[in-house]
């Protein structure tokens, strides 16, 4: 009889371990201590966030915040050994792959917005860009105003055709909008005069640039369609233990100035594999997100 | 899956401002419809006329209509867009270059061209085989009424021809609707293209593609029905496709 008491006890006792063990550990960090694996989501051109190398590695400026926040989740875990899965993703695939447990944290370019806090949650803004233009020096466009009744290239899809049809509409400016698929198609356009000018976050138009034919040829306006907006790594919505770790992890990156160095070597020196260099240094408003680490989608927040 | 499912998106505001995300998507349905309608007119122009030249007696004629087969056949459909849009403008003289460049709409008449061109190989080829299907006594018979060689396919041969392969045009048809969504790679922002921005806007991936299949497949299940009516009013009794 007594025996069997006993037995019940352990038995108890061992079921109420195991549920404690579970309640600890929930959503992406029990499947990534079960699987003893973290898969990262990459882009293939997002440069220089997140882009393949000439040895088909990616590497880039969210590809290192991700790497710290693998070895933070390591350590949270006391997992000896974290495999880090890698997988490509578009602007397509991004969601339905982070939606359906592929994977577990998207490095790389993505604005973070109030709508699409409705499907995903972000971690700490790496970066700040505004809405600007590229377009030929020799096409002589000073200012918004230039860009009357004249074609203007953008990306479909993206928050900039949505400022520029809007601008287009409040300042009268009686711009033909081009839409185009991607990015690379987008410059294309400028590059063979079909559009006068392609209005795209500045960042991407630095880094279009600087891989053109003839970086020379092209200048970025001084004038901006909006205020500047913030890029987060994405994670799943409603897993609040795995965004607790993930968020102390950028913020220790950031304000301990590591975050400023992984800035500095890719923004401000030459990256592979072409040896670009974008030459864009920190500005004010990411100096002061560094210090004071925050994932609000506002941009009034950031000024 | 961790997916914040939302039916309800369709008729909240897009940002695009001019009106709900169901708006833009019927928007971009309607100019699905408007692409594929001019691609099939000049698929089946083309179509006829190089589907003549391939059944011709002449060796001139027949090289012809081989070598436009084979150049619109066995290139990617999305290659073909591509080389039209961005690399014909700069082969072409300057000046001509620049107007084909500032052409008002060049997204649409480029994928109409473009789409029409690529499937009208596809409707040569089907017509040169429906001419080849009929005996060989009824052209005969058309020379021995005495009607020249062109009266002989306008009243014999060719309403045969294209009785008998009413069926896979159908299919073509079909295929030419499908196929405009390529066009987004030169920018025409139809079905395909808004259900893209859709997704980018509001992250509803899933609604936003469900929507976009089911209009594609009302499209074409409406052009199916049409063309089974057609195709059993204009069937000739006694052949493959007749009763």
């Amino acid at each position: 009889m007594k025996r069997i008491h006993l037995i019940g006890y352990a038995l108890a006792a061992a079921l109420c371990a195991g549920q404690a063990n579970a309640q600890e550990l929930t959503g992406t960090l029990k499947s990534i201590k079960d699987t003893g694996a973290i898969t990262l989501g990459f882009r293939d051109s997002s440069i220089p966030f997140s882009y393949l190398d000439d040895n088909q590695k990616p590497i880039g400026y969210a590809m290192d915040i991700c790497y710290k926040i693998v070895d933070a989740v390591k350590k949270e875990l006391k997992l000896e050994k974290l495999e880090v899965k890698l997988n490509p993703v578009t602007s397509s695939t991004r969601i339905p792959l982070l939606a359906n447990g592929t994977i577990d944290l998207e490095c790389g370019s993505t604005t973070n917005n109030v709508e699409r806090q409705k499907q995903v949650a972000y971690t700490n803004t790496h970066f700040l860009t505004a809405s600007r233009y590229v377009s030929k020096k020799a096409s002589k466009i000073n200012s918004i105003d230039d860009l009357k009744g004249k074609s203007v290239v953008s990306t479909a899809g993206t928050t900039n055709i949505k400022q520029l049809t809007e601008a287009n509409g409040a300042r009268n400016l009686n711009v033909n909008i081009i839409p185009a698929k991607d990015h690379a198609e987008a410059f294309l356009m400028v590059e063979t005069d079909r559009a006068v000018a392609f209005v795209m976050d500045d960042i991407l138009l630095a880094s279009l640039i600087a891989g053109s034919k003839s970086p020379g040829d092209y200048v970025i306006s001084k004038d901006a369609f909006s205020k500047p907006e913030p890029y987060g790594i994405m994670l799943r919505k409603d897993d609040p233990a795995f965004k607790k770790v993930v968020d102390a992890a950028t913020a220790a990156v950031f304000t301990g100035g590591e975050g400023q160095k992984i800035y500095d070597k890719w923004f401000t020196q030459k990256i592979p594999p072409k040896g670009l260099n974008l030459n864009v240094p920190i500005g004010a408003e990411l100096k002061n997100q560094f210090a004071k680490p925050s994932d609000s989608p506002d941009p009034d927040f950031y000024k | 899956m961790n997916y914040n499912w939302n039916w309800g998106i369709f008729f909240e505001p897009a940002p695009s401002g001019t009106g709900s995300y169901l708006d833009m998507l019927l928007s971009g349905l309607a100019l699905t419809i408007k692409t594929a309608l001019l691609a099939w007119i000049i698929a089946l122009i083309f179509g006829t006329v190089i589907g003549i030249l391939r059944s011709l007696p002449s060796k001139t004629a027949s090289w012809i209509g081989f070598g436009y087969v084979e150049f619109f056949r066995n290139m990617p459909l999305l290659v073909q867009l591509f080389l039209w849009f961005f690399v014909l403008p700069e082969l072409l003289p300057r000046a001509a270059g620049i107007w084909m460049k500032q052409l008002p709409n060049a997204p649409f008449w480029t994928a109409a061209i473009g789409v029409g061109l690529f499937m009208s190989a596809r409707v040569a080829v089907q017509l040169a085989a429906g001419i080849g299907s009929l005996p060989r006594g009824q052209q005969q018979a058309a020379t021995a009424l005495g009607l020249t060689t062109a009266q002989g396919y306008r009243y014999v041969l060719l309403p045969m021809a294209f009785r008998i392969i009413m069926p896979p045009l159908t299919s073509e048809f079909l295929n030419t609707i499908k196929n405009t969504s390529v066009a987004i790679t030169i920018g025409l922002i139809e079905l395909t293209g808004q259900a893209r921005a859709m997704q980018e806007f509001s992250f509803q991936v899933f609604e936003a593609f469900t929507a976009a299949t089911v209009m594609y497949l009302l499209i074409n299940i409406v052009v199916v029905t049409g063309m089974r009516f057609l195709e059993r009013g204009l069937a000739i009794p006694g052949y493959i496709s007749g009763k």
